[in-house]
Formats: structure tokens, sequence, C-alpha cells
């Protein structure tokens, strides 16, 4: 582990790092992907739809950075307008109708910072999958598989259980922009993202996080299998437990918890 | 409270602030300058008119200014005031930065809760502190917010609440990230028991608290002229390449594209949120 917090977000960044749509492939069997939200379009940064997880339904929902320039700009650079997370959240509530498992891929640098994005409600969108969420009653699994880029990541990952791969990042800001809001420098982007404790390490120190998914063989069929018999094992505990919700409530209301004079 | 008590130094995080110094007219009484109208007005009588000038700019207020303009006298009782940030990740620059706030904001964290009649009606209150590193949220926010929604619950009463913040606090990293979510669960489950929660948005309201509670209330009003979004301005110029026009994000064009129930003057809002709990029963049920 002598990466530095930064190299990992370079890491996290890298365009041949698998996308959402490569975990999909190669995790689940028969993956159908329904499009748009019902509202206004189809975002093509938030692939969504029914999959096998072994012999369970399951719904999947994942951003898609794409790998080539071509793909990256055909996704929008994997940063979702507000029809993407609308989709998310329409299909979260079918698997809610059908009792379907939700599993989610996170993977973006944030939500899209464009007009249109703030025409059509960014804020609101977010926020209505975070409130949603918070009380859907089937099973949520995230992975934040590569950049876990603030508000446009968590909503997707108010979740039971949230993994990370080692080299994938999660924080409230990019490091650069923390830089340069803070010290108008965004060359000191290396000591932000030291400063913003933003690696797998740190959120599972945090409580933010439960599990570090071990990379020395991303991409190969061996990573994507253990990735499958840990996701069809924890599916299974949670579908049995019967205080999901609560445990779910809880898990983030323990979060920057404060007795007296101390962050817990 | 002293005359002067609104004119706080400038955070930086705030860009355009709204507030500059005040300047000494020939009659000697200290006057305010409108970045609307470009007038000095006497501060007297801004502070009469709410600190909304005769063009209808609205200077910003304190949080606790906003609680004494709507609830009913001496009705506010503070709650969970001794929550207050630490610097958990020990960031850099953080512990100077909160004490720089708590000095210029006289308060120690940057939202104020309580109970309060409002029209003689109970409710929970709370109101953001923008002299208070902009309003940013971070665990202490995110806590006596989640605090509140939760007493809110077992009282059974309706939230009021005025939103203004840069977002989230960036010096608590992840767990500032997770107080979005933390809200928003308690607000969900304060909506799911039948009550009523009303935001009113003010100048600025901008990133993950605009992801999170302030766009889940059941009625969103804001203030005219208040800028409301997600992403800052500036960022949304670099990302796209354009530039912005004037209106873009301001209340009336957040609530032209669906997302304010109401624009509210400020010298409207406590007659409206009174008749807006007596309408759902005090929010009682
Ligand atoms: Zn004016």
């Amino acid at each position: 582990m002598n990466q530095t917090p930064y190299d990992r977000v370079k890491l996290a960044r890298d365009s041949q790092r698998p996308t959402g749509m490569d975990y999909i492939r190669r995790i689940f069997h028969g993956f159908l992907e329904f499009h748009g939200d019902r509202r206004y379009a189809d975002d093509p940064a938030i692939v969504g739809g029914i999959a096998w997880l072994g012999n369970t339904p399951v719904t999947v929902i994942a951003i898609e950075k794409g790998h080539t320039p071509k793909e990256r700009v055909e996704r929008n650079f994997g940063a979702p307008n507000p029809e993407g997370y609308r989709k998310a959240l329409r299909l979260m509530k079918q698997a809610e109708k059908f009792g379907r498992p939700v599993i989610c891929f996170a993977d973006t640098s944030g939500a899209y910072c464009g007009i249109g994005a703030e025409e059509r409600g960014q804020g609101q969108a977010i926020a209505e999958n975070l409130t949603e969420m918070s009380t859907l009653c089937v099973p949520i699994v995230s992975i934040l598989i590569g950049e876990g880029g603030s508000g446009g990541a968590l909503a997707l990952a108010v979740a039971d259980r949230v993994w990370m791969p080692e080299n994938a990042v999660y924080s409230v800001i990019s490091p650069e922009g923390c830089a340069s809001i803070l010290w108008k420098d965004a060359a000191k982007a290396d000591l932000a993202a030291a400063s913003l404790k933003l690696t797998a390490e740190d959120a599972k120190r945090l409580g933010v996080i439960e599990k570090i998914l071990p990379e020395e063989d991303l991409g190969e069929p061996s990573y994507y299998e253990r990735i499958r018999a840990l996701l069809s094992e924890e599916i299974v505990r949670l579908t049995h437990d019967p205080d999901l919700l609560q445990k779910r409530y809880d898990r983030f209301r323990r979060i920057g918890r404060i007795a007296s004079d101390r962050v817990v | 409270m002293p005359l002067l008590n609104f004119l706080q130094p400038k955070n930086d995080l705030e860009e355009g602030g709204r507030i500059s110094a005040p300047v000494l007219s020939d009659a000697g009484e200290p006057e305010q300058n409108c970045p609307n109208c470009h007038k000095d007005i006497p501060i007297s009588r801004l502070r009469e008119n709410l600190l909304v000038c005769s063009c209808g700019y609205h200077f910003r207020l304190h949080a606790r200014q906003r609680i004494t303009m709507i609830a009913d006298e001496s009705s506010f009782c503070e709650l969970f005031s001794e929550i207050h940030s630490c610097n958990p990740l020990d960031f850099p620059g953080y512990r100077e930065k909160l004490d720089a706030a708590a000095e210029a904001s006289r308060e120690n964290e940057a939202v104020i809760c309580g109970t309060a009649t409002v029209g003689g009606q109970r409710c929970c209150v709370f109101a953001m502190e923008s002299a208070f590193m902009m309003g940013s949220m971070g665990s202490a926010v995110g806590e006596k917010i989640t605090s509140l929604f939760e007493y809110a619950v077992k009282q059974r009463l309706p939230v009021i609440g005025f939103t203004v913040s840069g977002g989230a606090r960036m010096q608590e990293g992840l767990l500032s990230l997770m107080q979005m979510a933390k809200t928003s669960a308690a607000v969900k489950r304060h909506s799911d028991v039948g009550l009523l929660y009303i935001a009113v948005l003010t100048d600025p309201t901008t990133g993950g608290v605009t992801a999170s509670f302030a766009m889940e209330a059941d009625i969103i009003l804001a203030e005219p002229g208040a800028t409301v979004g997600f992403a800052g301005k500036r960022v949304i110029e670099q990302t796209t390449k354009q530039t912005l026009p004037k209106e873009f994000q301001s209340a009336e064009f957040v609530l032209e594209h669906g997302f304010l129930d109401a624009i509210s003057p400020r010298k409207d809002q406590k007659k409206l949120l009174a008749e807006i709990l007596k309408l759902h029963n005090g929010g009682l049920q």
C-alpha cells in the first residue's frame, strides 16, 4: 500500500478500469436492459434492468462511464442527469413491487453540472432517491466501483451494504475542486485527497462502507466470481432479515453522531 | 440585538456575497448599499422592513432573526444547542475556520433548532445560519436536523425549516456526505407518519442541502431572488462552456421549472406559514 490517496483517485478514474456494464455482464446472466424514466428521457449514463444472480432475479442499476473516448462521450462521462436518477428510482420501486433485491454499481465524478440538469431538478432528483431508498422494502447492496462522486454516487448508495474495491474512492468533493476552493490552487489536489479521507480504507474506518474488495485480480474471471459469491451470500442474509429497514436507518443514523464534544 | 448585528464579515466560500460593509452618510447614520438598485439605504429603515429594500431586494437574515420573525413572542425554545462541530478528520485549517465562524456568527453551529408556536400553533423550527461557514452541512448540522425530525415524530409536530447553505462541508469529507442520507431518512420517517414539513429556501440554498432536506418538504417555499440550485454557477459555466443567464437558479426560475410551490416575500412569511399550519390542523394528526 505505498500508493498515495491521490494515486488512488487516478486509478479510480482510469478508463481501462472495469465499468458498470463490465460488472453487469460478468456477474449476472440474462440481463435485460430497461430504459427511461417515464417522465422526460432515457439517460445513457445510467443503465438498469433485471438479471439473474445465480437463481435469484435481481434489479441491477449501474452508472456507466464507457471505456473509449467515443463511449465516454455517449455516456456523458458517467455524469447522470436527473432523468438517470429518476430511471433508477423507477426501477427500484418496481423491484420493491415484485420483491426483487436491488444491486447498484456507482461510478461517477458527480451528478452532471449542466443547465438542463438544473432546469429538470438535479437536486430534487437526488433528494428523492435518498428518501425513497431509505425505506425501500427490499435489500439494497451498492458497490462503488470507481469514483464515488458525492451526492451523484450517494443517490445509488443508500443501501444495506456498501462495498468498494480497494482502489475506488468515495468523496464529498473532488480533490481538485476542494483544493481550488480552499487553497485557490488545484495543484494541491494531492493534499486535498489525503485530507478528505476518500480511500476505501478511510471509508471503512469511518463506518461508511462494510467491505473492501481486493483488486489483485481486477477484471479477471476470478474477480467477478468472488463478487458474485459475496453478493449471493449477502442477498440471502438480507432477504431474511426482519429488521432490514431499521438497520438501514441505523446504518446512516450513527454516522457523524455527536456525543458532547466529539464526533463518534 | 446590536444595531449592526447583521453586518458580518464575508465567508470565504461566499461568492458574490450579498452584504458589504456599511458606509457612513453625511448625516452620520450607517447605510447599506443595495446591490440591486444601488441606492444607499439607512440601516434603521432596512431593519424596520425586515432587511428588505424598497426595490424588493432581500438582504440575508441571521438564523435567530428568522425565528424571531415567524415565532410568536417568547415562544421559541431551543433544542440540541449543545451539538457542535469538532474536527473529526483533522482536516488542515478546519479548527481555525470553526473558531472564526463562531466569532463571526456568534453561534456554535450552522443551524439553530427548537420548538415554537406560529400563529398559536406548536411546531418544530430550524433555521440555518449563513454567517457560520456559509451554512455548510457537516456532522453537527446533520445531527441537529435529524434529531429535530425525530423529536417532531415523537411529539407529533410539523416542521418549518429555513435553509441557507453552500452545500456539504468538505472539511468533514464523507461524514458530511452521509448527513444527506441521514437527514433524508429522518425526513422520510416524519413524512410517513403523516406529519407536515414546510421548507423556506433562502439565498443561497445549494449543493448537498438542495439535494437532501431542502427539496424533500411537502411544501417548498422560497424568498424572492434567492439562489436555489444543485451545482454552482461557476462549475456549470466551466463544464458547459456557456454563459448563464442572470435569472438562472433564481427562485423565480426554479418556480417556473416546477420545483417550488410558491415564492413568499419576507413580510408575508409568518402569515402564510400560520395559514398553512392551520390548513393542516396545525400539522397534527
Ligand atoms: Zn434595492
